[in-house]
């Protein structure tokens, strides 16, 4: 605080008058970001009533408050299978994703191999090269994947800028640290386990939250893979019911005392909190690591 | 082994140095192998089934099998030229990734140079957190906030109408206004985290070069013009790059989720046209047509981007 402070009388008057114009400023930022997702938050938990008589600007939820919208947003079945689907899909997806990230990563990090350059050089390509959608879903049918959670784990089992960020990290290991394992017969898994992995926890750490998020959030190949209602992940099932307004009336049926079309509308708030809720409650937490990746990536980069 | 090695010299230390490298890195090409299989049969199988653009795709006969298509091949992408979509979902393309880059790319870069002039940590650290937020929110959830936000008497709708525009049904099926609301809100979930880049670019700055440009009477807004901005011109260059390589890109999950009959005249892009025809109209070869010119003209503008940038500043991709 103290140099900040002599920094500020160093620069003169302009600049004290931009610092406060700077802190309005950022203030206005933070208002503008925030107020969409306050706005979810306070409707969902609003009197129903009250929303539907006005669901304009507004800065406090309507009192009194009421949790009748997420009542009705776990009657749909959808919901709750949905909620089971993604949690598979990011259990089991991040387990695969990084158990071929590491393997990855450490050929990519592998000291003085002949197979280094081209094996780095194949997994680069497909950064930029890609067969583009149909051919990916052909491809998926052609496996047998279709209508499967795993449609969504097996083809998408790496991220090869993660992969890059991992090998970045395992390059920084000294190099005489592994020539001692390998002089103790170490075998490269034996090394990858108790050398490289201890080593790079914090990278690791952000992988595991890039890939975690990513599952949570996906939907665009689950939409294309999975037809069976019962195995939509939460993001599909999210777009059925606010964006298409379908498999709505499961729901519309225990409406029989309201029975307004509006009660439905106020239902999408309470099923966006529920599906943002545990990014949202753990982001602030691990914020420190999500901007971590990025430094790390723009170093390389 | 050896023996050979003195024997021919010249191949003799090929198979010593094979044998040497297999012996000692062996056991992780074995651990490669999953790796290897998955990006064969994951990525360059799809590349090679994206043949059937110049084929008559069918399910019968399977990729390999199918006819090849009328015109040397070129009848789907030959389709797609003469069809009124291609000029629609081109123009849409350009127009919406030219906007974003337009408003989207600057807006980072300010917002980075103005949080490192916030020298209170905790508030730093506030806008730091809640700017970066909207990042993680999904797509759908995105689309559905747009949607339920842009509805009637919804206070989008309600903050439009102050400018004398009436909203009826939903703001997002007024043509003019897709654009907009589709700018706006990449620019309100992505401005935060791509400012991360250039704060640690920031960071990076030599702070002696302040010290000697404040000595020379250098105030601060002459620092930020002559000694910040240049230090970060290098990441602002390359990031650029990466913008214009992506043009065609253009983010298609939003477009999907948002587009309508009222508004897919400004709102489908070539990505939600491929989406369209190839999967729910099952037409597979004549989507994948579209894919691949989308893939070309995008390859064709990173490799120009990069040419302009290494002229001018000697730093680009490759």
């Amino acid at each position: 605080m103290a140099v900040s402070r002599l920094k500020l009388n160093e620069e003169g008057k302009g600049y004290r008058v931009f610092t406060v114009c700077n802190y309005i400023l950022l203030a206005l930022v933070v208002f503008v970001t925030a107020y969409p997702l306050w706005y979810v938050i306070i409707a969902s938990f609003s009197d129903p009533y009250a929303m539907l008589q006005d669901y304009g600007l507004m800065w406090l939820p309507k009192f009194p408050l009421s949790l009748e919208t997420y009542r009705f947003a776990m009657i749909n079945p959808l919901v709750l299978t949905g909620m089971r689907n993604t949690l598979f899909v990011v259990v089991v997806g991040v387990a695969v994703n990084m158990v071929f990230t590491c393997l990855g990563a450490y050929v990519m990090s592998l000291r003085r191999a002949i197979l280094r350059k081209p094996l780095t050089v194949m997994f680069i390509f497909t950064m930029y090269f890609n067969g583009g959608i149909i051919p990916t879903y052909l491809n998926v049918q052609s496996f047998g994947l279709m209508n499967s959670l795993w449609s969504v784990i097996i083809p998408f089992a790496i991220n090869t800028y993660n992969m890059l960020i991992l090998r970045s990290a395992f390059s920084a290991i000294p190099d005489s640290l592994i020539e001692v394992a390998r002089i103790d017969g170490a075998s490269h898994l034996r090394i990858l386990l108790q050398i490289f992995l201890p080593l790079s926890g914090a990278t690791l750490a952000v992988m595991v939250l890039y890939y975690a998020v990513g599952h949570w959030n996906a939907w665009f190949y689950a939409m294309l893979f999975i037809q069976r209602p019962a195995l939509y992940p939460l993001q599909v099932v999210l777009r059925q019911i606010i964006l298409l307004n379908q498999n709505a009336n499961t729901t519309a049926a225990a409406l029989t005392d309201s029975g307004s079309a509006m009660m439905l509308e106020l239902v999408k708030y309470a099923l966006i909190v529920i599906s943002s809720l545990p990014i949202l409650v753990l982001y602030p937490f691990l914020q420190r690591f999500f901007t971590k990746g990025v430094m790390i990536g723009a170093i390389k980069g | 082994m050896r023996q050979k090695a003195i024997r021919r010299p010249w191949s003799g230390t090929w198979t010593k140095f094979l044998y040497k490298d297999l012996k000692s890195n062996g056991g992780a090409y074995l651990l490669a192998i999953p790796v290897v299989a998955y990006f064969i049969l994951f990525s360059y199988k799809p590349m090679l089934g994206a043949i059937i653009a110049f084929k008559d795709y069918s399910r019968a006969f399977g990729i390999w099998g199918s006819p090849w298509a009328d015109n040397y091949g070129f009848e789907h992408f030959l389709d797609f030229f003469h069809s009124v979509y291609f000029g629609r979902t081109l123009r849409n393309t350009l127009t919406i990734s030219l906007a974003n880059i337009a408003f989207g790319f600057p807006l980072p870069i300010i917002l980075a140079l103005l949080i490192n002039e916030v020298h209170n940590k905790k508030y730093k650290r506030l806008v730091q957190t809640v700017s970066y937020m909207p990042y993680f929110i999904s797509t759908v959830v995105v689309c559905s906030m747009i949607t339920l936000f842009t509805s009637e008497k919804a206070f989008i709708s309600q903050i439009v109408g102050w400018f004398g525009i009436e909203v009826t049904g939903n703001l997002l099926n007024y043509e003019s206004a897709f654009l907009p609301i589709y700018t706006l809100s990449t620019i309100w979930q992505t401005t935060g985290w791509n400012s991360i880049i250039y704060l640690a670019a920031l960071s990076a700055v030599d702070p002696e070069l302040y010290e000697a440009a404040r000595i020379d009477g250098a105030n601060r807004w002459r620092q930020t013009l002559h000694v910040t901005l240049p230090g970060i011109s290098t990441t602002i260059i390359l990031l650029l790059i990466l913008a214009v390589g992506n043009m065609m890109n253009v983010g298609y999950e939003k477009v999907i989720l948002l587009y309508n009959d009222l508004n897919r005249n400004v709102a489908d892009v070539i990505s939600s046209y491929v989406y369209r025809r190839g999967i729910e109209q099952a037409d597979f070869s004549f989507g994948t047509a579209v894919g691949l010119f989308n893939s070309i003209i995008n390859f064709v503008l990173v490799a120009m981007a990069n040419r302009v940038c290494r002229k001018f500043t000697g730093a680009g991709l490759w």
